[in-house]
């Protein structure tokens, strides 16, 4: 059994039939080949797979292809333009909040939300935002001091 | 025509140079292994056991092999002629079971592979899998170290009732001597309990068969390509150049991904009798089960002293949990244990014995650390032990006990030469950033308000930039080609196999600090088989120490080269070369480095026995491990209604030798001290004794999480390793090493009062309050 979806990723329209148990991030993945998101644990516990769809950060590993049907989704390729990288990207360059960069996908799309809903936020709120991520490498450190950057640059 | 001239001034080593490997991270378009899509590429689904210990009566496949979309199905018997997985360390009287790639009759622990269902899309792979029948005989099990070597335990291999793949024993100095002596002697049974690594990237392997060539490229998320090719081609009985290992990025290691595995040589296997490409992804439940676990120590320890606090004899018995099977270092792990014994004192009188025990687990393996944090733990603990016995201050009998700055190099009892070391510095360093005195001041007081605050130190030393090749199973060697191409563009191709540690950017900057060329003009290449000479990989902080130095010797032999063309073309035979440039020194003419590059490529004329073309390869055998040192200091307190922890501060003042990049050298000891916390705090890999694993989940298993991290004000000193000559020791495994003694000591100090010796890891706020209430 297939069922045809209709979405938008990355501001591209695309229309696919998929198995209705395919999850968003195999479809993202192995259908149409946006390879950042990663795939950590597939049980939504360590967040590698954040994508956000109509502007809410979500772990694509824990909702199906066809629950994006008719949405907009946004994945890390889709964040920098015209080849300037988005301020949290920078950021996270800048503070070198990357090591083996597998969460980091994730982790950008995530810290992004964060200072969407507090432009402003304390080191306690943005670990409080970031506690679903599991980072293994950075120890968050500079994690949080990306986050921080980005917001600063933000409000500047 | 030459390209533009590229020469630069500024200095890079040393600076806070953002990583050249970044962009492709922080855009998703870096390429890890599942990222790999091949026309015709097919799924592996690996069938495992759901026992720790069971003889299989039967398996049937015909379900499986019936789904649609089904290629093959492949069992024990079907494979009997790979492998063995190999197990690289050797140990007088090693007992090594032979560890077939897929089980034939018995299962040894949970998660052991059975059968393998290859099919055309991941998902049906994975339904097929749960059509594979096994009919199982369950067996007991034992998963408890101790318990298996108590009589009558249940035998993991039959052939070995005692559980014991060896007994070692080292000794220096006059161990019982100086018991019978002593004028203190403290005892303690400390535990370094079961890690899961648990990189975020799960293993993973492509496997294509070119038939025409008979060439299998094996695309692998692995810290050592090399050896994995030499060692996969044994097993499937290819010619070593008939194997292609292409490591991918890879997304983290920490030594679980220093190993060859049976999915590897499997996949292989697989891609040869289908004739399509075919991708095997661990998942994270495989993960836990089937990837090495770190630690798994019982140590009984004892210190004979004198009643001033001078250390005079350390005894240990080391009990080693191994799991079923030796994976490739799993016996010589606990040796590097005893290396480290004396740590950073002057005792020379040592003595160790290690007994290796198979349970029904999974095997335990290099682990951040490796043998060095077990080790820093044991002697940490027992120095804070002795010195609460004889009521002296935890640094004070530290610094009584610490090798002197003007004793280097320094013979330890364990036959080690520590290279160079000031251990007083980070520990003075880290006891006036904690303000000390005033600290302990404090902490009078907020006990005579019945507050639980401890503060806990540790002062670490490690074994790294591993090794010298006596003292390794494989080789300790690095290997580096550095090519300056035509245009002056500056090409290295390095032995070792960077995931996460950053050295693209720091060879970057060494090359281009000692060719004179700017950071972009350097390309870094490793982790391609068919691209970089042979090398050995990245682990026990070895990258930068050994490979780096291989890089750095490859160069000087370009420089004297670059040297002869730019005297030839400049016709003079006195010429300097410095800032990317060479110079006649008498009449101040000059040619760049592009200029000469080109010069060399194109020929038309030779300095005198001098090859065309700008190509040197570099094989560096380092002459000693490098030894680096710091201090940690926790600051914490315990609530007493609930027994949870909280860090107040926490210290890392880190000696790595000389740094090339302290953005770099601060995010690897942040993540090691994160991993330390993980031991110290929460983490545990609990088998039951049926030999289920329990904690088989990111949601069993507690993993930190950015809310639970303290900040970490991380600060150096820096002694130079005069093994090598860019002066660096390795910085990979120091946070880890040197964070569980310190936590758990802060928390012990915080307990004191209440009578509190030790608390063995993890210190669960369930554990902290039965102490607190007993």
């Amino acid at each position: 059994m297939q069922k045809t979806i209709n979405l938008t990723v990355n501001g591209k329209k695309y229309s696919d039939s998929v198995e209705p148990r395919l999850l968003l991030i195999h479809y993202l993945r192995d259908v149409l080949g946006f390879t950042g998101p990663h795939i950590g644990c597939e049980t939504s516990l360590c967040g590698a797979c954040t994508v956000n769809v109509d502007g809410k950060a979500i772990k694509s590993c824990s909702m199906f292809a066809v629950q994006a049907d008719g949405r907009d989704v946004l994945t890390i390729e889709g964040l920098a333009k015209d080849g300037k990288l988005d301020p949290m990207q920078d950021a996270f360059w800048s503070e070198h909040a990357a090591q083996c960069g597998f969460c980091t996908p994730g982790m950008i799309m995530t810290a992004k939300q964060v200072i969407e809903r507090n432009p402003n936020p304390t080191d306690e709120e943005i670990r409080h935002g970031i506690e679903g991520n599991i980072c293994r490498c950075t120890g968050y450190q500079h994690i949080v001091n990306a986050v921080k950057a980005a917001a600063a640059k933000a409000g500047a | 025509m030459a390209s533009p001239t590229i020469t630069k001034t500024e200095k890079l080593v040393g600076k806070r140079i953002k990583r050249l490997e970044d962009p492709r991270l922080i855009t998703g378009t870096a390429t890890y292994v599942d990222d790999i899509q091949m026309p015709g590429m097919h799924h592996a689904c690996i069938v495992r056991s759901p026992h720790g210990a069971a003889r299989i009566k039967s398996i049937d496949v015909k379900g499986a092999l019936d789904t649609p979309g089904v290629m093959a199905v492949f069992t024990g018997k079907d494979t009997e002629s790979v492998g063995p997985v190999p197990c690289g360390a050797s140990l007088p009287g090693l007992r090594v079971p032979h560890h077939h790639v897929l089980a034939i009759d018995r299962v040894y622990f949970i998660g052991h592979p059975v059968a393998v269902v290859v099919a055309s899309d991941r998902y049906i792979a994975r339904d097929a899998a749960d059509r594979v029948e096994v009919v199982w005989e369950a067996l007991p099990a034992v998963t408890d170290v101790e318990k298996a070597l108590e009589a009558g335990a249940p035998a993991v291999h039959p052939e070995w009732p005692d559980n014991t793949a060896f007994n070692y024993h080292q000794e220096g100095g006059d161990v019982e001597g100086a018991f019978a002596e002593a004028e203190v002697v403290v005892k303690q049974r400390i535990i370094s309990q079961r890690l899961v690594p648990n990189a975020m990237e799960t293993r993973g392997v492509v496997a294509d068969w070119r038939s025409g060539d008979k060439t299998l490229n094996l695309y692998s998320s692995t810290q050592i390509p090399h050896l994995m090719r030499t060692l996969v081609a044994q097993m499937l009985g290819l010619p070593e150049n008939h194997l292609h290992v292409v490591t991918p990025e890879v997304g983290g290691g920490f030594g679980s991904k220093l190993n060859v595995y049976a999915e590897e040589a499997l996949m292989g296997f697989v891609a040869m009798k289908i004739g399509k490409p075919i991708k095997w992804i661990e998942s994270r439940r495989e993960n836990f089960m089937c990837t090495i676990h770190g630690r798994g120590h019982v140590d009984y320890y004892e210190v004979a002293a004198k009643r001033d606090g001078t250390i005079t004899a350390i005894r240990l018995k080391l009990i080693q949990d191994l799991g079923a099977y030796h994976q490739l270092l799993t016996p010589a792990i606990p040796t590097l244990s005893v290396l480290m014994m004396p740590g950073l004192y002057k005792c020379q009188n040592i003595k160790a014995d290690i007994v290796g025990v198979f349970t029904n687990a999974v095997p335990t393996d290099a682990y951040r650390g490796a043998g060095r944090p077990e080790a820093t733990h044991g002697i940490e603990r027992m120095v804070d032990i002795l010195a609460a016995e004889l009521k002296m201050d935890p640094a004070e009998i530290r610094f009584k006990n610490f090798v002197g700055k003007d004793q280097f190099p320094y013979a330890t009892a364990t036959g080690l030469t520590y290279d160079s070391g000031n251990y007083s510095a980070p520990l003075e360093k880290a006891l006036e950033m904690v303000k000390y005195t005033e600290l302990r001041g404090e902490q009078q007081k907020a006990r005579e308000q019945g507050k639980l605050m401890g503060i806990g130190i540790s002062t670490y030393g490690e074994i790294c930039a591993i090794g010298p090749s006596p003292a390794t199973p494989a080789g300790g060697w690095e290997s580096a080609t550095v090519k300056i191409e035509p245009s002056g563009k500056v090409t290295v191709m390095t032995g070792v196999s960077p995931h996460g540690q950053g050295e693209e950017t720091t060879f970057a900057q060494i090359a281009a600090d000692e060719l004179g060329v700017n950071l972009e003009d350097v390309s870094v290449l490793h982790g391609d088989t068919a691209i970089v000479q042979y090398g050995i990989g990245t682990f026990g902080s070895r990258g930068t120490a050994i490979g780096g130095t291989a890089m750095y010797f490859a160069i000087q032999e370009l420089k004297e080269k670059v040297k002869k063309y730019g005297a030839m073309l400049l016709n003079s035979d006195d010429v300097t070369f410095a800032d990317g440039k060479c110079t006649d020194n008498k009449t101040g003419k000059s040619k760049t480095l592009a200029e000469i590059a080109a010069a060399s490529y194109r020929a038309m004329k030779l300095p005198p026995n001098t090859q065309p073309g700008m190509v040197a390869t570099y094989f560096w055998e380092p002459p000693n491990f490098t030894f680096p040192f710091g201090a940690h200091i926790v600051v914490s307190e315990v609530d007493r209604e609930t027994g949870e922890i909280s860090i107040k501060r926490y210290i890392a003042v880190d000696d790595c030798g000389k740094i090339i990049n302290p953005m770099i050298v601060d995010g690897q000891v942040h993540g090691g001290v994160v991993q330390g916390l993980g031991q110290a705090l929460w983490e545990h890999a609990v088998y039951d004794d049926t030999g289920q694993l329990v904690t088989g989940e990111f949601m069993d298993y507690a993993v930190p999480r950015a809310t639970k991290i303290p900040w970490i004000e991380s600060a150096h000193t820096e002694t130079p390793s005069p093994v090598n000559p860019l002066g660096v020791k390795g910085v990979g495994e120091a946070g880890t090493i040197g964070c569980s003694p310190a936590m758990v000591n802060s928390i012990v100090d915080a307990l004191s009062p209440l009578g509190v010796r030790h608390i063995d890891m993890p210190l669960t706020p369930e554990k902290i309050w039965r102490l607190v209430h007993a």
